[in-house]
């Protein structure tokens, strides 16, 4: 079967961005994203082959100057993410009967990552995030030193197979809304990581984990849009884990932050109205006290009254509000 | 078609646009909107992310107050789609889930039996009003305007809750329904992006920047206006606009539709009764493109 191939090449006269520097990822718009140029080729590959084996099929047969990067060829080593079509995907993973559109798969280094060369990405800002997070167990030490191994109940790890899973191949961070405007954030794999460890019943500094995660470029900087769990290969799902290390990190005592703010806020006006005040949830949420803040808000809200998008300044209740305390009673939590 | 109605708390809040023209437009769409007004927010998923058994308490109390009405529920937002589409799907999938649900909405006279689909505006025009029906309702073609579609987070991810492994063609509906209308759809990688709302009072500049991005990659594609069925993109595409453009040190100025007021449009409403004149960023340039005026 005759599969078309449009691939990303390295473009030695191109220049990047002037606002891109090496070792940090490309600023959007990422169709303006790094030197390349769009180079086509033909192949002739059994109907179920998968976009890794055309580009071997190039480098072998027609171009040996094409640089792809890949080891295992089977999902496992996770060294062959890249785009397809436009979004991060293991070549070795994607089928190209399944990509092909419009007659053709086009296939290039991610726009959010630095290129070394044509298919190379440089992991580097992916690597330091990932060793960030301290992606390793510190384990309680009881003194003397057990003459056996830490036993763990196996209902324990079962908690954590989904991220024990990932293979680092970093097709989540490379689609990471978050990570596209904001370089200093973790990002889903190693916030994924991150929650591999401290959801561990071995580990003995989860809270300081969950103080740092907490931090800025942690986990309230996610902006909550799916992108990870719809790009990993491995069903990881790193927003799922990123939700679980928000939770942890309340219940630790980690709410001095405008995610925890937010989440109080939210969740007392629906148990007060049963619906969203938006005059209070903005100010509550950034703080009162956070001055600087606030004064950043009053432009927009301007605007908004000036243009009479203005929510009702009596803020009614739904009819039967009884419900919904009681349900708040029953299962609020600690928004009871 | 008889519809249970849920509005969403920002069409009744700092969208109000957005409801005046959903209902403007039930008419010719044959819609009998049965609004369900003892329903609460659908907590955006900041209440799932806390506590999943009151998320799923209060949404299964709205479910089951469509499935009393025997009607299908209709949404106009993509994120209490998202929300409402997870929780049915946990729901009917997870019977532990739903029984804890019954247990604690039961003696309030609900039960949800998980009967109930869960369905924006914008899957209804495609899969139960039929493309026919909005076609006799035209009444004035958008050619000219070239329009580009921004679906917003959770009317497209994650797949499985939403129904778009069975049907991948909802990922294009936006675009298929801007030419239907006589306008070019335009076509860019933001489409299917975050607009950066959910982060916007945690890490403002970043999600302005998510927020000007997009429109201003729409822009250099030459789009004359967005269109949004989510009325949380369209607080920070529009309402936060000056703002982004701000973050961005670029001007911007393009304006944002909601889904309900193209529609009317095309249907003959001035814009006026669509409220186009209570936007942050005018709608006066594009409109003039179609020559109406504001």
């Amino acid at each position: 079967m005759q599969f078309t191939i449009e691939v990303g090449r390295y473009n030695p006269e191109g220049t990047y961005d002037q606002r891109a520097v090496a070792g940090k990822p490309f600023p959007p718009p990422w169709d303006k994203a790094p030197p390349r140029r769009y180079q086509t080729y033909t192949v002739d590959l059994p109907a179920h082959a998968v976009v890794l084996d055309a580009l071997i099929a190039i480098r072998e047969y027609q171009d040996e100057s094409l640089a792809v990067r890949c080891a295992c060829r089977s999902a496992i080593c996770g060294s062959c993410a890249m785009w397809v079509n436009g979004h991060a995907h293991l070549a070795c993973k994607s089928k190209l009967a399944t990509f092909t559109k419009d007659g053709k798969t086009r296939v290039e280094a991610p726009p959010s990552m630095p290129v070394i060369r044509d298919l190379v990405a440089d992991m580097t800002p992916f690597w330091d995030k990932h060793h960030a997070v301290k992606p390793w167990l510190q384990a309680k030490q009881p003194e003397p030193p057990p003459m056996e191994e830490y036993r763990v109940p196996n209902a324990a790890m079962e908690e954590l197979i989904q991220e024990v899973s990932c293979i680092a191949c970093g097709a989540c961070l490379m689609d990471c809304e978050s990570f596209a405007v904001n370089p200093d954030f973790l990002g889903p794999q190693a916030l994924a990581q991150a929650y591999r460890y401290a959801g561990d019943p071995r580990d003995a500094e989860t809270k300081e984990r969950l103080g740092a995660y907490s931090g800025p470029g942690g986990i309230w900087d996610c902006t909550h849009c799916y992108e990870c769990v719809t790009q990993c290969p491995k069903g990881v799902a790193p927003l799922e884990q990123i939700l679980k290390l928000r939770r942890m990190a309340v219940d630790a005592g980690f709410t001095n932050n405008a995610g925890t703010r937010h989440a109080d806020a939210f969740a007392e006006s629906v148990k007060h109205s049963g619906r969203l005040n938006e005059l209070t949830l903005l100010p509550k949420s950034v703080g009162f006290f956070n001055i600087l803040d606030q004064l950043k808000t009053l432009p927009s809200a301007f605007n908004m009254i000036r243009a009479g998008k203005l929510p009702p300044l009596i803020h009614k209740s739904i009819p039967g509000m009884q419900r919904i305390k009681t349900i708040f009673q029953r299962v609020g939590g600690r928004f009871k | 078609m008889k519809v249970a109605f849920y509005p969403g708390c920002v069409s009744k809040g700092a969208c109000p646009e957005l409801y005046v023209s959903a209902n403007a437009i039930a008419e010719p769409l044959g819609l009998e909107l049965e609004e369900l007004r003892e329903a609460a927010c659908c907590g955006a998923g900041v209440l799932s992310e806390q506590n999943h058994d009151l998320a799923d308490s209060l949404n299964g109390l709205t479910l089951a107050m469509a499935e009393s009405k025997g009607a299908d529920l209709m949404t106009i937002c993509s994120t209490c789609q998202g929300v409402l589409s997870g929780t049915n799907y946990n729901l009917m999938n997870d019977s532990t889930r739903r029984h804890k649900v019954n247990a604690t909405i039961g003696d309030q006279g609900f039960h949800y039996s998980g009967k109930v689909k869960v369905k924006h505006m914008l899957w209804m025009l495609f899969e139960d009003i039929g493309l026919d029906r909005v076609r006799a309702a035209i009444k004035r073609k958008l050619t000219g305007l070239k329009i580009a579609p921004f679906y917003g987070c959770y009317i497209l991810r994650p797949e499985e809750y939403l129904g778009l492994r069975e049907r991948p063609e909802r990922k294009t509906y936006l675009e298929q329904l801007i030419a239907l209308l006589g306008a070019e759809p335009v076509e860019y990688r933001g489409a299917t992006k975050c607009c950066g709302f959910p982060m916007l009072t945690f890490n403002r500049d970043k999600s302005l920047a998510m927020a000007g991005n997009h429109i201003i990659e729409a822009k250099d594609k030459g789009a004359d206006l967005l269109v949004t069925p989510c009325p949380l993109c369209h607080l920070n595409l529009d309402g936060q606009q000056p703002d982004a453009a701000r973050v961005l040190k670029k001007r911007i100025d393009v304006p944002i539709f909601h889904l309900p007021q193209l529609l009317g449009l095309a249907f003959g409403l001035s814009p006026e009764e669509l409220r186009l004149d209570h936007h942050v960023v005018p709608t006066k340039g594009a409109l003039e493109k179609v020559e109406l005026k504001v």
